[in-house]
């Protein structure tokens, strides 16, 4: 430890009392292994026991920590107090989604779209528990193996400007979901999928902006996921016209 | 009762300004405009061609003055500018797999250049 202080910006929005986000400022003492999410931890144990926020894992594992950090989409456990010291750190809730109370957002809307694409192997017939499991060579499993990485943490629409102007777009994380499962040899779920990927707020509503995929903290490239999406969608449009239903 | 009232934070009108990456895509995005107008300047000429040498001369003629000079440097900087930017984000598009990898994106860019190299050097070819 050392006497070193840093300040921390909260964008403060506790909805009984406020009726819109207020900055408030704390001051910490430095240390340069403490990661953002525990300066939040520091401040909530010594300093204001009312500051709200997510979090679980503290390794980028469970997606939960997403904030913006000096503007741009984090995860707090990710980023460190030593990236921005001596310069104050300001926390605001992700971007693009509604303030429930502090950092906290209302995810309500993401969560939808996800459930929307069917996140989930769709299989050819039913298998009896007697054929075994389902065989997938190393390289199958390379076709898809980057867009299952994805730990629904947000970042991605926080960083999409097309989410930002309508939040109809069904968004980065959930698109490349589609093409995670898509890709799979064991799934059969590409043609229900489909509908959704050809609709205008499907890949059309991207315009390959592609901030998606920088800040993306599990290297899912949810830009690559929608452009390959968009040269599916173009072969269904044209097998469609000679080949209906 | 639910004390529960989510604050929807506005778009700012200038939220292309605010990041640097944004600025850049909107630039990118923007080039299309000058490219378009070049594209219709051509157009023009290739019209003015139809109808005989006099018109044609009279179109080269007036590529010649300040504006048309300043506006076709402007035009050809943006187009550059997002050739390279498009180049950059054209390994996504790609989906070749090589031994159970994904190709290289250095590979992709750099048969890109090569290609635009080759292309441009016919071009000139061609006009001289």
């Amino acid at each position: 430890m050392t006497d070193n202080i840093i300040e921390i910006g909260i964008l403060r929005y506790r909805p009984e009392e406020d009726d819109k986000p207020v900055m408030q400022t704390y001051e910490i003492p430095y240390n340069d292994e403490m990661s953002i999410l525990e300066a939040l931890h520091y401040i909530k144990d010594h300093l204001d026991s009312t500051v709200s926020f997510r979090w679980s894992c503290r390794m980028a594992i469970c997606g939960s920590c997403g904030m913006m950090v000096n503007g741009i989409p984090k995860l707090g456990c990710k980023v460190f107090l030593r990236d921005y010291y001596p310069k104050k750190v300001t926390l605001e809730p992700l971007a693009n989604f509604p303030i429930e109370r502090d950092l906290v957002v209302v995810m309500d809307d993401f969560i939808k779209k996800l459930e929307a694409i069917k996140p989930h192997i769709i299989s050819k017939k039913k298998k009896c528990l007697t054929e075994g499991t389902h065989k997938q060579t190393p390289a199958e499993m390379e076709k898809y193996q980057q867009f299952a990485m994805c730990i629904n943490c947000g970042l991605c629409y926080a960083a999409c400007p097309q989410y930002a102007l309508d939040k109809k777009f069904t968004g980065p994380a959930a698109l490349a979901l589609i093409a995670r499962y898509n890709r799979d040899n064991r799934d059969a779920g590409a043609a229900q999928r489909m509908e959704i990927v050809n609709q205008e707020e499907g890949v059309w509503g991207c315009t390959f902006v592609g901030y998606c995929s920088v800040v993306c903290p599990k290297d899912v490239d949810p830009a690559a996921a929608i452009q390959l999406l968009k040269i599916d969608s173009a072969k269904d449009y044209l097998i469609g016209m000679f080949k209906p239903d | 009762m639910s004390k529960r009232k989510p604050y929807i934070r506005d778009l700012p009108v200038d939220w292309w300004m605010k990041q640097l990456f944004y600025t850049k895509y909107m630039i990118r995005e923007g080039s299309s405009v000058l490219v378009t107008i070049y594209a219709l300047v051509l157009a023009w000429g290739l019209f003015r061609l139809s109808q005989g040498e006099v018109a044609f001369n009279a179109w080269l003629g007036s590529l010649q003055s300040p504006l048309a000079i300043i506006f076709h440097l402007c035009a050809f900087i943006l187009a550059l500018y997002h050739t390279i930017t498009w180049f950059s984000l054209s390994p996504k598009l790609v989906d070749i797999q090589v031994g159970g990898k994904g190709l290289d994106e250095r590979i992709i860019i750099a048969v890109e250049y090569i290609v635009f190299a080759i292309a441009t050097v016919i071009c000139f070819l061609v006009v001289i």
